[in-house]
C-alpha cells in the first residue's frame, strides 16, 4: 500500500532531475519529503476506504475535509489557531528525541503549565495587563517544564522509563486539575462545568490585528525558529544530538549527559506549558477540565510526522490543525462521528511509522553517495 | 441493615470487593504483555486494544445477546490489534514503542467512532458467581459476587507460570526475547514468535476490556479506560516479567484503584479526584523504587528496547 502510494506520488509530483549532482546533494532531503507525504496520502487513501464501509462517499469526505480546512478564510483561521498549541506540544515530543528519548507527556504538561499560568494571573489581580501576562508566560513555562523534568530526572537518576512515566504523569496532571478547580481553586459561580475564577478580559492576549487568529501562534513559530537554532546550530544542541546518537562516546568526550537530558526535558515541558498558557489566555480565560482537548497526544503525532525536526513541525501542526478543523463540518455535513478525526490521525500515525522502512530504498534515489 | 454497624470497616471492605472487580483488566492487560515482552517486543497499544476490546463486547453481546461471544469477539478484536503491531514491527527499522503510541491512538479514535450507537442502548452483561452466600452483610456480599473472568485469569497466571518454565513453547518465546540470534540459529523465526507472543498478548488484552464494558463499570462510553491499559504496561516491569507477580500486582492496583469510590461512598469526597489517581502514583513510585540507572532489571528479557 505505502509503496504503491509512494510510486504514485514519485509518477505524478516530483520528477527526477537531470543533473546527478542534485540528486546526491539533496537526495536525502527529498526522501525526507516524498515518504511522509507518501504516507499520508496513503493513509487518505485508507481512511476513504474506511469512510466508504461506513456509507459515505470518500470524495465527499476529502472535498469537506479540504474545505473544512484551506478552504475559506475562515476556515484558515481556525486551522492555524489549532495549529499553535500542537507546535508547541510537538516540540515537547522533538526536543528530547534528539537525546534518544521518548517522550509522551505534552497533554500533561499543558494541563500544569495552565494551572501555574492561572494561578499566576489570579496572584496578579489588579496588575497592568501585561505584568500579568508575562508572569503567565513565565509560571505556564516553568510549570510544565518541571513536570517533563520530573520524567527526565527519572529516567537519568532512576532509570525509570521516560515514555511510561511521562504518560503516567498525563493522569495525575487531570487528577490534580480536577482537584483544583472542583476544590480549592473552584470559582463558586461555576456550577455545571467547574472551572477556575476568569483570569479578567483585560489580560486575555488577544488577535493578531486583522485576523481571529490569536498570538499564540506567533508564540508558536518563534519557538519552533529557536528550537531549531538551538538544536542544528549551536554548541548546546550539537552536544544533545552527540549523546542522543551515542551516550557512550558523549560521556567519553566528557558530555554531563544528565545536566543535557534535564535541561532539553526542561525546554520540551516548556514549551507544552506555553501551550497551556495560551489556550488559557487566548481561549478559555480560565482553567476547567475542557483544556485537557487531547493536543499534547496529537503533538507527539506532529512531531513524528515532522521526523522531530522542529521546523517542519510548523507544516506539518498547520495540516493536522486543519484535519482536527475540519472535524465539524464533517460532523455537520456528513454525520460522521466526531472521533472521525482520532482515527485518521491514527492512521497517519500507523503509516508515518511503517513508511520508516522505506528510507535508502527508493529506486530513482540510491544512487546517492 | 448492616449499614451503620459496619461503619468505618466499609472502606476496607469496599477496597477488598474492589480489589478483584477492578483488578481484572489489570490482570488480563499484564498477562497479555508479559507474554509479549517475554518474546523480546513491547507493546504499549494495549491501552488502545483494551478500549477496543471492551466496545467490540458491547457491540457483540448487544446484537446477540450472548455476553460470552461478546468476551470472545473482544479477544480476537484484541489478536488482529496484536497481529498488526507485530506486522509493523517486523519491517526494517521500525520503532515498536512509537508503534505502540500509534496503535494507542487508533484503538481509542476507533472505538469511539465505531462505539457511538452504542452508548445509548443496554447490552446483556456477564454473570457473577456469589461466592457470599453464607452471610448477610449486604456489602460482604456485594463484595464476593465474583466474575468468572477474574477466576480465568487468575487460573491463567500459574499456568503461565508453568508453561513459561516447562513447555516448548515458553522456551520458545523465551529465546526470542532473551537472544533473537539463539532463536535463530535453532531454525526459529523470531519475527514469527514475536507475532504470534503479540496476539496472543492482544487476546488477553482484549479480554480485560470485554470486562470493563460487560461487568465493571458494565456499560460502554468514551471515558470507561482511562490509562488502565498503560498502567499494567508498567505493572509487568514492576512484576518482573513473572506472571505470578503480575496477579499480586493487579490486586494491589485494583484495590488502590477502589479507594477513591470507597471513601466516596462513607462520605469522604475531598481529593476524590487524587484518590482516584492512586493507581498512576503507585505505578510510578514502584518504578522509582524497583528501577535503577546502573543495572538492568533482574528478570528483564534481554532483546526488550525499553531496557536497553
Amino acid at each position: 500500500m505505502t509503496t504503491e502510494a509512494a510510486e504514485s506520488v514519485e509518477a505524478a509530483g516530483v520528477a527526477p532531475a537531470a543533473d546527478p549532482g542534485f540528486l546526491q546533494r539533496y537526495g536525502a532531503s527529498i526522501e525526507y519529503i516524498l515518504i511522509p507525504g507518501a504516507a499520508l496520502v496513503g493513509a487518505l487513501a485508507v481512511f476513504g476506504g474506511f469512510i466508504a464501509l461506513y456509507g459515505k462517499n470518500p470524495l465527499d469526505l476529502y472535498f469537506y475535509m479540504y474545505y473544512g480546512a484551506f478552504g475559506t478564510w475562515f476556515s484558515w483561521q481556525n486551522t492555524l489557531t489549532r495549529a499553535a498549541p500542537l507546535i508547541l506540544t510537538a516540540l515537547c515530543t522533538a526536543l528530547p528525541a534528539q537525546l534518544g528519548m521518548v517522550i509522551i507527556g505534552g497533554e500533561g504538561a499543558l494541563l500544569i503549565g495552565a494551572l501555574s499560568a492561572t494561578s499566576a494571573a489570579l496572584a496578579l489581580q489588579g496588575a497592568a495587563p501585561i505584568v500579568v501576562q508575562i508572569a503567565m508566560v513565565i509560571a505556564g513555562m516553568i510549570g510544565g517544564g518541571l513536570w517533563i523534568t520530573l520524567s527526565g530526572g527519572l529516567r537519568q537518576y532512576r532509570g525509570v522509563n521516560e515514555t511510561i512515566s511521562s504518560l503516567l504523569l498525563v493522569y495525575i496532571a487531570l487528577a490534580i486539575l480536577n482537584h483544583l478547580v472542583e476544590g480549592p481553586m473552584r470559582d463558586p459561580a461555576s456550577l455545571n462545568k467547574p472551572s477556575t475564577r476568569e483570569i479578567g478580559a483585560a489580560n486575555m492576549i488577544g488577535s493578531i490585528p486583522g485576523t481571529d487568529v490569536h498570538w499564540g501562534l506567533v508564540f508558536g513559530l518563534v519557538a519552533a525558529v529557536a528550537a531549531y537554532i538551538l538544536i542544528y546550530h549551536t554548541t548546546f544542541g550539537f552536544a544533545a544530538r552527540v549523546a542522543g546518537g551515542n551516550i557512550r562516546a558523549a560521556k567519553i568526550v566528557g558530555l554531563s549527559v544528565g545536566k543535557l537530558i534535564l535541561t532539553v526535558c526542561f525546554l520540551a515541558g516548556s514549551s507544552a506549558g506555553l501551550a497551556g498558557m495560551i489556550e488559557v489566555a487566548a481561549v478559555q480565560g480560565r482553567t476547567n477540565a475542557n483544556l485537557a482537548a487531547g493536543y499534547g497526544f496529537t503533538g507527539i503525532l506532529v512531531a513524528f510526522l515532522a521526523r522531530q525536526n522542529p521546523l517542519a513541525i510548523i507544516p506539518v501542526a498547520i495540516l493536522l490543525g486543519g484535519i482536527s478543523a475540519s472535524g465539524g463540518l464533517l460532523q455537520r455535513r456528513l454525520g460522521l462521528p466526531d472521533a472521525s478525526v482520532l482515527v485518521l490521525q491514527g492512521i497517519i500515525f500507523v503509516f508515518v511509522l511503517a513508511s520508516d522502512a522505506l528510507y535508502g530504498r527508493i529506486g530513482f534515489l540510491k544512487g546517492r553517495s | 441493615m448492616a449499614d451503620a454497624s459496619l461503619g468505618l470497616w466499609t472502606v476496607p471492605l469496599a477496597v477488598f470487593g474492589g480489589a478483584i472487580r477492578v483488578s481484572t483488566p489489570f490482570l488480563f492487560v499484564s498477562l497479555g504483555e508479559c507474554i509479549t515482552e517475554r518474546s523480546g517486543r513491547i507493546n504499549l497499544g494495549l491501552e488502545g486494544t483494551l478500549v477496543m476490546g471492551a466496545m467490540s463486547a458491547y457491540g457483540i453481546s448487544y446484537l446477540s445477546d450472548s455476553p460470552w461471544l461478546g468476551v470472545l469477539a473482544a479477544g480476537i478484536t484484541g489478536a488482529l490489534f496484536g497481529a498488526l503491531h507485530a506486522g509493523i514491527c517486523s519491517l526494517p527499522r521500525v520503532n515498536d514503542i512509537a508503534v505502540g503510541i500509534a496503535l494507542m491512538l487508533l484503538g481509542t479514535g476507533l472505538a469511539f467512532f465505531l462505539g457511538k450507537p452504542l452508548i445509548e442502548p443496554t447490552a446483556a452483561r456477564l454473570p457473577a458467581i456469589d461466592f457470599g452466600w453464607w452471610n448477610d452483610i449486604p456489602q460482604l456480599r456485594a463484595a464476593l459476587r465474583i466474575n468468572v473472568l477474574f477466576l480465568i485469569g487468575v487460573a491463567i497466571a500459574p499456568l503461565l507460570y508453568w508453561a513459561f518454565r516447562t513447555t516448548r513453547w515458553g522456551l520458545l518465546i523465551r529465546t526470542a526475547g532473551e537472544s533473537a540470534d539463539a532463536a535463530r540459529a535453532m531454525g526459529h523465526s523470531v519475527l514469527l514468535i514475536r507475532l504470534r507472543a503479540t496476539m496472543v498478548g492482544g487476546f488477553l488484552a482484549g479480554i480485560g476490556g470485554s470486562f470493563l464494558s460487560l461487568f465493571y463499570p458494565g456499560s460502554w462510553n468514551e471515558g470507561l479506560s482511562s490509562g488502565q491499559g498503560i498502567t499494567a504496561v508498567a505493572l509487568v516491569i514492576f512484576a518482573r516479567w513473572d506472571p505470578m507477580l503480575c496477579l499480586w500486582a493487579s490486586l494491589a492496583f485494583g484495590g488502590a484503584a477502589a479507594l477513591g469510590p470507597a471513601l466516596q461512598s462513607v462520605g469522604i469526597t475531598s481529593g476524590y479526584h487524587l484518590f482516584n489517581a492512586a493507581p498512576y502514583i503507585l505505578t510510578l513510585a514502584i518504578m522509582i523504587i524497583t528501577c535503577s540507572p546502573k543495572r538492568t532489571l533482574t528478570g528483564a528479557p534481554a532483546e526488550l528496547s525499553i531496557t536497553r
